[in-house]
């Protein structure tokens, strides 16, 4: 047996597939409006990008992932550290967590655009919403995982609670907080596309309605390719960063090697 | 003669009838029971007794990180009501913070206590040095053997030159051959820096061959029975374990182990 190295058995697998999907089309005359020839996608593609039409709407996308990425992090970080300091904090606020926690984030898009109109605003907070929670609880999570002996070790060096939290505890957190970016940033991006179904003016989700209505259902597989290829950009960043800051953490080397693809929702 | 005047110095740890109860849901557990006595500067002191015996409890008090229940521990005159800068503590397990570098490391209470690195980065190598780590400065602790790990933490221990070194069966981790070379090792490094030590072990053996002094404890509750002081020359290597000098003292100890229903080690 011919021993062919495994990227290019991917490659071939991926080829194969598209070649078949196009001959299926062909074959079976498929009307484009139900499952277009990937060769009409790629000029759908060629089109939009050639036209600057998809340029103006991924940047808009990209901006309001992005921002509501910050903002539900910050919002996350902050919330997850006074809870993860404070068993009293966390009592009361435990109520409003638990039902937060339950209720489908995405639900609640009409409400956000009702309150933060058509524009940018509400798109970001959307993306911060669905963002922020899976964050919050990796932080909280996080800060309480520091090891029993360290904190031991760091209280008989006669170290202030504020020295534990920024030597030991933000450390050791890492490696959860990491995860927390990864998943707030894949969320950021579903928040963003819908809130933008749900009332927009621009934005790749603005574009895929509108192309429902005109039926151009190549276009919203092109359109699908550019959200995928962000996402896997967007995540490839927060992996690239984590790899940097945690080259420490053993079980980071453990998994190194198996993309953080798949399990992502 | 009394052990404290043997030793010649000036008296620095002085613990006035100590007593530790636990409450645990089976009633009050007695972990240390009317502990009494001294150390002078300059000497070495290794508690032994078998596991429960409450000498890890008495190294917490005196670390500052848990209060007695009755009566007192002193150093340098002054009651111990909390941590306290002019100890340096030594765990059974190394506990170094794998995102600091072994230079990094040893700096860790100079961090802490605002000593100034500029000022004590030269010292850190110095004791790097002493504990056989030149050229390890820039390394991290995953890149070490556990000997070297728990090496980085009594140099971490050294580093802010405490009055007193605290040892909490440091060696207790490492296999048979690694222990022996590090008694040395620590004996070279007392020799050289004249701390006062306590140390604290399950091995009669390690307790003679280190120590000035073995106080020997008995388990539940924590009593210390005898006093011994090991009156063998200065530097010892390890053919001493052999002379029967050395089993005597070894043989007083396991004695008065077995009297009281035997030692686990």
């Amino acid at each position: 047996m011919i021993r062919l190295p495994r990227f290019l058995l991917r490659l071939v697998l991926v080829l194969t597939v598209l070649v078949l999907w196009q001959g299926a089309v062909h074959l079976f005359a498929v009307p484009a409006f139900i499952l277009p020839a990937p060769s009409t996608i790629g000029l759908a593609l060629w089109r939009g990008f050639a036209s600057g039409l998809y340029l103006d709407h991924l940047h808009v996308t990209v901006a309001e992932t992005l921002l509501g990425f910050v903002f539900g992090s910050i919002l996350a970080l902050v919330l997850g550290t006074v809870i993860a300091l404070s068993r009293r904090v966390e009592y009361f606020l435990y109520p409003f967590v638990v039902m937060f926690q339950s209720m489908p984030k995405v639900a609640l898009a009409p409400l956000i655009i009702v309150w933060f109109g058509l524009g940018l605003t509400s798109k970001v907070a959307q993306a911060a919403v669905t963002a922020f929670f899976p964050l919050m609880v990796n932080t909280i999570a996080g800060l309480r995982s520091a090891d029993e002996d360290r904190v031991a070790l760091m209280r008989s060096l006669d170290a202030s609670e504020l020295q534990i939290l920024t030597m030991l505890r933000v450390p050791s957190a890492m490696p959860f907080i990491m995860a927390g970016f990864e998943i707030a940033m894949v969320l950021s991006l579903i928040g963003a596309i819908v809130a933008e179904f749900v009332g927009a003016q621009k934005g790749l989700g603005v574009l895929i309605m509108s192309m429902t209505f005109t039926m151009d259902v190549a276009g919203q597989f092109s359109v699908l390719l550019i959200l995928s290829l962000l996402g896997l950009l967007l995540n490839g960043i927060i992996v690239l960063v984590r790899k940097r800051l945690l080259f420490w953490d053993a079980s980071q080397k453990l998994h190194a090697d198996v993309p953080a693809e798949g399990g992502k929702l | 003669m009394s052990a404290l005047a043997a030793a010649g110095g000036k008296e620095l740890i002085a613990i006035d009838h100590l007593s530790k109860t636990y409450l645990a849901r089976t009633g009050a557990v007695t972990a240390l029971d009317d502990i009494d006595f001294s150390v002078g500067e300059g000497q070495f002191v290794a508690i032994v007794g078998p596991s429960g015996c409450g000498k890890s409890t008495l190294l917490k008090i005196l670390a500052g990180l848990i209060p007695a229940s009755q009566g007192e521990a002193r150093l340098s005159g002054t009651p111990i009501a909390g941590p306290r800068r002019d100890i340096g503590v030594v765990f059974q397990s190394p506990v170094l913070f794998p995102w600091r570098t072994v230079l990094s490391n040893a700096l860790l209470p100079v961090d802490v206590q605002r000593l100034g690195r500029v000022q004590l980065n030269a010292a850190a190598m110095d004791l790097l040095a002493l504990v056989g780590l030149k050229g390890f400065e820039q390394r991290y602790p995953w890149e070490l053997s556990g000997g070297m790990q728990q090496r980085v933490a009594m140099v971490r221990a050294l580093i802010h030159n405490p009055a007193i070194l605290l040892m909490d069966e440091p060696f207790g981790a490492l296999d048979a051959m690694t222990r022996e070379q590090m008694n040395v090792e620590l004996q070279r490094i007392w020799l050289e820096r004249r701390k006062t030590v306590l140390f604290i072990t399950h091995s009669i053996a390690e307790a003679v061959f280190l120590a000035d002094r073995v106080l020997v404890m008995t388990p539940r509750p924590g009593r210390i029975m005898d006093d011994v002081l090991v009156e063998l020359p200065r530097p010892r290597n390890l053919e001493i374990m052999n002379t029967p000098a050395f089993g005597e003292y070894v043989q007083r100890i396991r004695v008065r182990f077995q009297a009281t229903g035997g030692l686990d080690a």
